[in-house]
């Protein structure tokens, strides 16, 4: 085991994939010699050329459009989008085609292979331009998976998976954590298993769920709780799409609350899809509403970053109410 | 690094640039009696090749006109003809060697048919049967055909513009000497991928052919709506791209054209782009009504560029074509289409587990629950089910 920066860890992912499979080639805007602008690609280009890793024009549209005919043909292919926020003008791309490459040929063809990283969320005073978490856009498309991993241990193993997965992944990176989160990771070979999410703390009042740089928040919330006597489960999803609705409703079934937590705005934001069928699998099990902390309705400010952000108090407040409902 | 600009002479007096600052020729060998121009340089062809074409050209043209009338009759939900480009299609299909990948827009079924697609084949995905490769999941004339490197047609305008400069980027990096070859209208050629699309194979150095099939209309809008400059050739050159603008109605020239952009691509790992100066003669689609749009005159003038005549009267010519085999040709297979037709619309529909899958590679919890839940409901009312009832 060796102490990492998530930065670190998804470098030597990357590396330890491009060794492995030698059809594997990692691209995207500034991504070549310079190592992409958080310097997740650092050294790839030197240890493996200018043809696997390499930087493209700045066309978001023509990175995923590419990604798909790569993929389309056997390759492995990881593209990076610069910022989540720069995934839009790629939608078509991605919606339409990587996700239905599979089901529309009938399986004749597929982009199994491919795996966009990108960097996500706020908390680096980036304003609304570099700080969205558009995740719920692409669990709104059958076909694509989506990972968010929230430390470095978990970004080695999660990324590693996302490249070997037979479907195309949306691996969406916590930026605030790049350097932020520091941590053992593995050495060798280190694969987390797709779609599971992971109880990482055990309690018995309330089921605290997020992802990502948000596991952080709900961390620091329960240890809040736990001053008041308010035990906390808390369980990392994971993978978004699919989720693992078994390991969420269990833990709800024993703690009869729950509350999920993202940074992406409350409206139309993957947590009412979380609490429509938790309600629907642990109604008669339920002791108060399920609970959203969430980002507000709006685009993500620069200067209101903390009021805006679903952090630690509103949570604790949260948790409060709903034990006490 | 060095670029256009510093290799550019400098000037002291305003001068701007136009259209017509790049007049871009066209490429003809064929003329309308089906004798090639003195001066011009014949492709590379010889019989059996000048009748595979021609086999393919009578093929497509019936399909066009049986299945047009299929679709009148209610049989299938909705058709696209070829007709008047077919020289365009498969004249830069018999460039290329059966490796090179094509991906096509939507109105490139002669290509899949040269490279050896069946009359049944045809027939099943306009179907949507249980033999359909696509599984029933696209409308008719979406085909694809792994064993054909022929790659699954998508409705979405474009989006095979970009994928095929990943594709030839993977077959450079595979080793293998072949390209990829993406067929679009001009009307494609708005949309944002196909500039991503060429911008980057020429940055990236993929050996793909771009085909435009300039052929006037997309869907009503003409091409003067559609776009400025000196056709989609000038962006071409725009993007630092070998390009060439070729009569579309004219087999050998198109023939000729990508037999050397083929070997041009694959020696200098490098994109080219193909002009095709043509005429959609039939309607947009089977929904479409050109009379609303254009004149019969119009029309009328480019019968009198038919493609398919000027390449069978250059194969008269030559000795190897007669008015009467290429009459019996079409007779052979008005009654293959028809025939198979009729079997393919009697197959049944995909069973409805089909319905999960291929969304991903293995179905997902949630989506075994949904099935399980639909087919309970299927059971309870078969009658409002017809086509899955049977089968649950």
């Amino acid at each position: 085991m060796a102490q990492m920066n998530m930065l670190q860890a998804i470098n030597q992912a990357l590396s330890s994939e491009m060794e492995a499979d030698k059809k594997m080639m990692v691209f995207g805007e500034d991504v070549g010699h310079f190592g992409g602008v958080f310097r997740a690609t650092s050294g790839l280009q030197e240890k493996f050329g200018r043809e696997r890793c390499f930087n493209t024009p700045l066309t978001e549209q023509g990175i995923a459009g590419f990604a798909n005919g790569l993929a389309s043909n056997g390759m492995t292919a990881v593209a990076e989008i610069q910022f989540a926020d720069y995934i839009f003008p790629a939608i078509d791309q991605i919606v339409n085609e990587s996700a239905k490459f599979r089901y529309r040929s009938g399986n004749e063809f597929n982009v199994g292979g491919l795996t966009f990283r990108t960097p996500y969320g706020g908390g680096i005073a980036g304003g609304h331009y570099h700080s969205q978490s558009p995740e719920a856009y692409f669990t709104q498309t059958p076909g694509l998976k989506v990972v968010v991993p929230r430390n470095p241990e978990q970004a080695k193993g999660l990324l590693i998976a996302s490249i070997r997965d037979k479907n195309p992944v949306i691996f969406f990176e916590p930026k605030r954590l790049y350097r932020a989160s520091v941590g053992e990771v593995p050495e060798g070979d280190h694969v987390i298993e797709l779609g599971k999410a992971e109880v990482i703390k055990q309690g018995t009042d309330i089921t605290l769920l997020g992802w990502g740089a948000q596991m952080e928040i709900l961390e620091n919330a329960a240890e809040m709780a736990a001053k008041k006597g308010i035990s906390c489960e808390i369980i990392d999803l994971r993978t978004l799409s699919p989720w693992d609705v078994d390991t969420v409703a269990a833990s709800v079934k024993k703690t009869g609350r729950l509350l999920i937590n993202h940074e992406a705005p409350l409206t139309g934001g993957f947590a009412g899809e979380i609490a429509a069928t938790i309600q629907e699998e642990c109604f008669l099990y339920l002791e108060s509403p399920i609970a959203r902390v969430c980002g507000l309705d709006t685009p993500y400010p620069l200067i209101h970053e903390k009021e805006y952000m679903p952090d630690a108090l509103k949570t604790f407040e949260a948790i409060k109410a709903s034990v006490k409902f | 690094m060095s670029n256009a600009t510093t290799n550019a002479e400098t000037v002291h007096r305003v001068s701007f640039l136009d259209k017509d600052s790049l007049a871009i020729p066209i490429l003809k060998i064929l003329q309308a009696d089906g004798t090639a121009y003195e001066e011009a340089v014949l492709p590379v062809i010889d019989e059996a090749l000048a009748a595979k074409i021609h086999d393919t050209c009578v093929f497509t043209r019936v399909l066009d006109e049986r299945m047009l009338g299929a679709q009148r009759q209610g049989r299938i939900s909705f058709y696209m003809t070829c007709t008047g480009e077919e020289a365009s299609i498969i004249g830069s299909t018999a460039a290329l060697d059966d490796g090179d990948v094509i991906l096509a827009q939507y109105r490139e079924h002669a290509a899949i048919r040269y490279r050896g697609f069946t009359t049944e084949q045809f027939m099943n995905q306009m179907f949507s049967n249980e033999k359909d490769f696509g599984k029933g999941r696209q409308m008719p004339i979406h085909y694809g055909s792994e064993a054909l490197n022929y790659q699954t047609i998508s409705s979405p305008l474009a989006t095979q513009i970009p994928q095929a400069t990943g594709v030839a980027y993977s077959l450079k990096m595979q080793g293998k000497r072949n390209v990829a070859i993406c067929y679009f209208g001009e009307g494609a050629a708005s949309e944002g991928d196909f500039h991503a699309g060429l911008n980057m194979a020429a940055v990236l150095n993929s050996p793909v052919i771009f085909f435009c099939r300039n052929n006037g209309y997309a869907i009503s809008t003409p091409t003067d709506e559609q776009f400025k400059g000196n056709g989609i050739a000038s962006r071409g050159v725009g993007y630092g791209m070998h390009t060439i603008r070729v009569d579309g109605n004219d087999m050998l020239a198109v023939l000729a054209a990508t037999q050397q952009a083929r070997a041009y691509a694959l020696d200098n790992n490098a994109p080219v782009l193909i002009e095709a100066m043509t005429y959609r003669l039939g309607a947009h689609s089977s929904s479409d009504d050109p009379s609303g749009y254009r004149s019969k005159d119009e029309e009328a003038k480019w019968q009198q560029h038919d493609p398919v005549k000027r390449f069978k009267l250059w194969m008269i010519n030559k000795g190897w074509m007669n008015e009467q085999r290429d009459a019996d040709l079409y007779v052979k297979y008005r009654e293959e289409v028809l025939s198979e037709l009729k079997v393919a619309e009697k197959i049944p529909t995909p069973h409805i587990d089909n319905i999960i899958e291929d969304v991903y590679d293995t179905p997902t919890p949630i989506l075994k629950k949904q099935l399980a839940d639909l087919k309970n409901h299927v059971k309870k009312y078969p009658e409002s089910y017809p086509k899955s009832a049977g089968r649950v």
